[in-house]
C-alpha cells in the first residue's frame, strides 16, 4: 500500500517519483519557471503596466496639458465622482445593457434552433447549413458591417428595394441609421448574423453528446419532443449553455469595432455609443483622460464581475 | 379470444407506422426548407459582397439590384479602382503593413505560448495556478477600455505608427488565448508516449522533440492561424495607433472609402472589402473544427 504515489501540492509529478524511488535528490525543477518568464515579462508589461496606469490616471486630474508634459494632479475619486452623475453615462449603460440583452438573447435562441435543425438533418443538408454558416463565421467584423452597411444603403440597399416589393410601401430612400432604435436593429442583425454560427456549432455539439439510449427510452415512456428537450438535452448541455451565454453577454457588451464602423457610415453618435465607444469618445472629444479612465476602470471591474462564473469553471475543469 | 385480436393489432400498428412516416416525411420536407432558409441568409451578405464588386458602376447604383449578374455585367474595375487609385491612401504599402503586423505578432506569440503552455501543460509547479488565473482574467479585460491608456503608452515610447508599437498591442491581445490553447494541446498528448521513449534510450529533452513535438504540430499550426486572423482583423488599435496614411493597415484603409465629403464608392468599397476578407475566410475554414471542439469537451464531461 504504501507505494501509492502521493503528489504534493506544488510539486512535480516527476519529481516525486523519483523521491520515492530514493535514487536520487533533485534540486527543485526550474525548467517550468524558465519556460514561463518570457510570457510572464510581457504580460506583465504589456498587460499589468498599462492597467496599472489605467488606474492610477483615473484618480488624476488629466486632460490636455497633462498629455502635453504638465504633471498630473490628484483628485481622489473626483472622475468617477464625474462619470457616475453624467447622466449620459447612465443612458449610454442603460442602451448597452438593453442592446446585450435582445442582442444575447436572440444569438442564444437562434443558435440554438439551429443546432436543433441540423440534428435532425441528412447529412447533406447538414453540410449545407455548416458551409453556409462557416462563411458568416470567418466574415472579418469589420468587413460585415461595411458589407451590411450596403445592404441596408439609403438609396441603392437590397433591403429596401426587397422591402419595398414585399410590403407594396415605399421603403426607398428610408434611412436606416438615422434613428437611433433603428440603428440598433441593424446593429443587432450584423452581430445576430455573426453570433448565430459559434452558438450553433458549439450546441450541436453539445447536444451529439447526450446519450441516444436515454432520448430513445424517454420516447418510448411517452415523453413529447419538448418534454425530451427540456427534461434531457438542457441538463445535459447546461453548462455549455452557461458559457456560452456569458461569453456572448461580455462579447455583446465590448462591441466596439461595429458600433463605430456602423456610426462612420451613418448614425448619430450621442444616441449610439455603447460602452467602449463613449469611453473612447469621451476622452478623445473632451481631452478629459482622467474621466475616460475611470468610465474604463468601471467597464474593466464590471466585466470581470461578469466573468466569475466563467473563470472559475474553467479553472475547476483544470483541476480536474 | 387471442386468435381474434392479433390480426387487429397487427393493423393497426401498421396505420401508426404508416401515419408515422407520412409525417416524418413532411417534417423533413419542412426541416430541409428551414435548412435553405439558414443558408441563404447566413450566405447572402458574403454573395452580395462578392457580386457587388464586379458590377459596373451603374448596376450598382440602381433602383433595380442585380441579384444575378450575367456576363455582361463583369468587370474589373473595382478591383483596379481600389487597388490603384491614387486619390486616397495605397492598397499594397496598407497590405504590405498588414503582414508584417501579423507576421511579427504570428512569430513571438507562437514562441511564447509554445513555451508557456508546456510549462503549464507538462509540469506542476508552483504558481502554476495563479499563472493560469492570470491568463484567463487577462483575456476578460476589455481591450476597448485600454485604447487611449495604449495609446499614450505607446506615444511615450515612440511606437506610433510604426509595426513595433502596434505589434505590442497584438501581441498583448492575443498571448493569453494563445497559450490557453496550446496548452490544451500539450495535456493532449500522452505522457506515457515520452516515457517509452525515454525508456527507450532517449534523454528527457530528446524524447520531447522527437515525440511531444510532432504531435504539437497541428496545435502549432491551429492556433497560429488564430492569432493570424486576429492580427489581420484588427482595426480599433490600427486606427489610433497607425493614423498616418503610409502606417495604415488594411481594415483602416478600408474605412478611407467612406468619406462625408463624397458618395461612398459601394462597387469599390465590395472589392476592397473581398480583397481583405478572402484570405481570413479560407483560413477560418482551416481552423474552425478545433474552436467549438475545445470548449464542449471541457464543458460537457463535467
Amino acid at each position: 500500500m504504501s507505494t501509492i504515489p502521493i503528489v504534493a501540492p506544488g510539486q512535480s509529478r516527476e519529481e516525486s517519483t523519483t523521491l520515492q524511488g530514493g535514487r536520487r535528490r533533485r534540486r527543485p525543477n526550474l525548467l517550468p519557471h524558465a519556460l514561463l518568464l518570457p510570457s510572464l515579462i510581457v504580460l506583465v508589461v504589456l498587460v499589468g503596466w498599462p492597467v496599472v496606469k489605467l488606474v492610477i490616471t483615473s484618480f488624476q486630474h488629466y486632460g490636455r496639458e497633462q498629455a502635453f508634459g504638465k504633471p498630473a494632479t490628484w483628485t481622489g475619486f473626483g472622475n468617477y465622482t464625474k462619470v457616475l452623475t453624467d447622466q449620459s453615462f447612465w443612458q449610454m449603460l442603460g442602451r448597452s445593457f438593453a442592446f446585450m440583452v435582445a442582442a444575447v438573447f436572440f444569438t442564444m435562441v437562434l443558435g440554438t434552433l439551429v443546432a436543433l435543425l441540423m440534428q435532425r438533418l441528412s447529412r447533406g443538408m447538414r453540410n449545407l447549413v455548416s458551409v453556409g454558416l462557416l462563411l458568416a463565421w470567418a466574415m472579418p467584423a469589420l468587413t460585415s458591417v461595411i458589407v451590411w452597411g450596403w445592404m441596408f444603403d439609403t438609396d441603392y440597399g437590397v433591403i429596401n428595394y426587397v422591402l419595398t416589393k414585399v410590403t407594396g410601401h415605399s421603403w426607398m430612400g428610408h434611412q436606416w441609421l438615422l434613428n437611433p432604435l433603428s440603428f440598433f436593429v441593424v446593429l443587432g442583425v450584423i452581430l445576430v448574423w455573426q453570433g448565430v454560427p459559434f452558438i450553433a456549432f458549439t450546441m450541436y455539439a453539445g447536444l451529439s453528446q447526450v446519450d441516444h439510449e436515454i432520448t430513445e427510452a424517454a420516447q418510448i415512456d411517452g415523453a413529447s419532443a419538448w418534454q425530451r428537450f427540456w427534461q434531457i438535452h438542457v441538463p445535459y448541455v447546461k453548462q455549455v449553455v452557461v458559457v456560452l451565454v456569458v461569453l456572448s453577454v461580455i462579447w455583446d457588451l465590448r462591441v466596439f469595432a461595429q458600433v463605430y464602423a456602423l456610426q462612420g457610415i451613418g448614425g448619430i453618435a450621442e444616441k449610439t455609443s455603447t460602452l467602449g465607444v463613449w469611453i473612447y469618445s469621451k476622452g478623445t472629444a473632451t481631452g478629459d483622460y482622467g474621466v475616460s479612465a475611470a468610465a474604463a476602470v468601471i467597464m474593466v471591474i464590471m466585466m470581470l464581475a461578469i466573468s466569475f462564473t466563467y473563470v472559475r469553471q474553467t479553472i475547476e475543469e483544470d483541476d480536474k | 379470444m387471442s386468435v381474434a385480436v392479433a390480426p387487429v393489432r397487427a393493423v393497426r400498428a401498421t396505420t401508426a407506422v404508416n401515419r408515422q412516416t407520412a409525417r416524418s416525411r413532411w417534417s423533413r420536407a419542412g426541416y430541409n426548407a428551414v435548412a435553405v432558409v439558414v443558408f441563404l441568409a447566413s450566405v447572402f451578405p458574403v454573395y452580395w459582397m462578392i457580386s457587388s464588386s464586379f458590377l459596373p458602376t451603374n448596376k450598382v447604383r440602381a433602383t433595380t439590384p442585380t441579384f444575378f449578374p450575367g456576363p455582361s455585367d463583369f468587370t474589373l474595375r473595382n478591383y483596379h479602382t481600389a487597388m490603384f487609385d491614387q486619390a486616397r491612401a495605397q492598397f499594397f504599402p496598407a497590405l504590405e503593413n498588414s503582414l508584417k503586423v501579423t507576421l511579427l505578432t504570428l512569430v513571438v506569440t507562437l514562441i511564447l505560448a509554445f513555451l508557456a503552455s508546456v510549462a503549464i501543460g507538462r509540469f506542476l509547479f508552483r504558481g502554476r495556478r495563479t499563472f493560469i488565473i492570470a491568463i484567463l482574467v487577462v483575456q476578460m479585460i476589455p481591450g476597448e477600455a485600454m485604447m487611449l491608456t495604449y495609446f499614450r503608452l505607446i506615444d511615450g515610447a515612440h511606437g506610433l505608427n510604426t509595426i513595433l508599437g502596434l505589434g505590442a498591442v497584438y501581441i498583448a491581445t492575443v498571448l493569453p488565448f494563445t497559450i490557453w490553447t496550446l496548452r490544451g494541446f500539450v495535456t493532449a498528448v500522452p505522457k506515457e508516449l515520452e516515457h517509452a521513449a525515454m525508456i527507450d534510450g532517449c534523454s528527457r529533452s530528446g524524447a520531447f522533440w522527437r515525440i511531444t513535438f510532432p504531435l504539437l504540430a497541428p496545435g502549432l499550426v491551429a492556433t497560429g492561424i488564430f492569432a493570424f486572423i486576429q492580427a489581420w482583423n484588427e482595426f480599433v488599435f490600427a486606427l489610433i495607433i497607425m493614423s498616418r496614411p503610409e502606417a495604415m493597415t488594411l481594415p483602416v484603409w478600408l474605412r478611407t472609402f467612406q468619406q462625408a465629403t463624397r458618395a461612398t464608392d459601394w462597387g469599390g468599397l465590395m472589392a476592397a472589402s473581398t480583397l481583405v476578407a478572402i484570405p481570413i475566410v479560407i483560413f477560418f475554414l482551416f481552423v474552425q473544427g478545433r474552436m467549438t471542439g475545445g470548449l464542449v469537451s471541457g464543458a460537457v464531461k463535467g
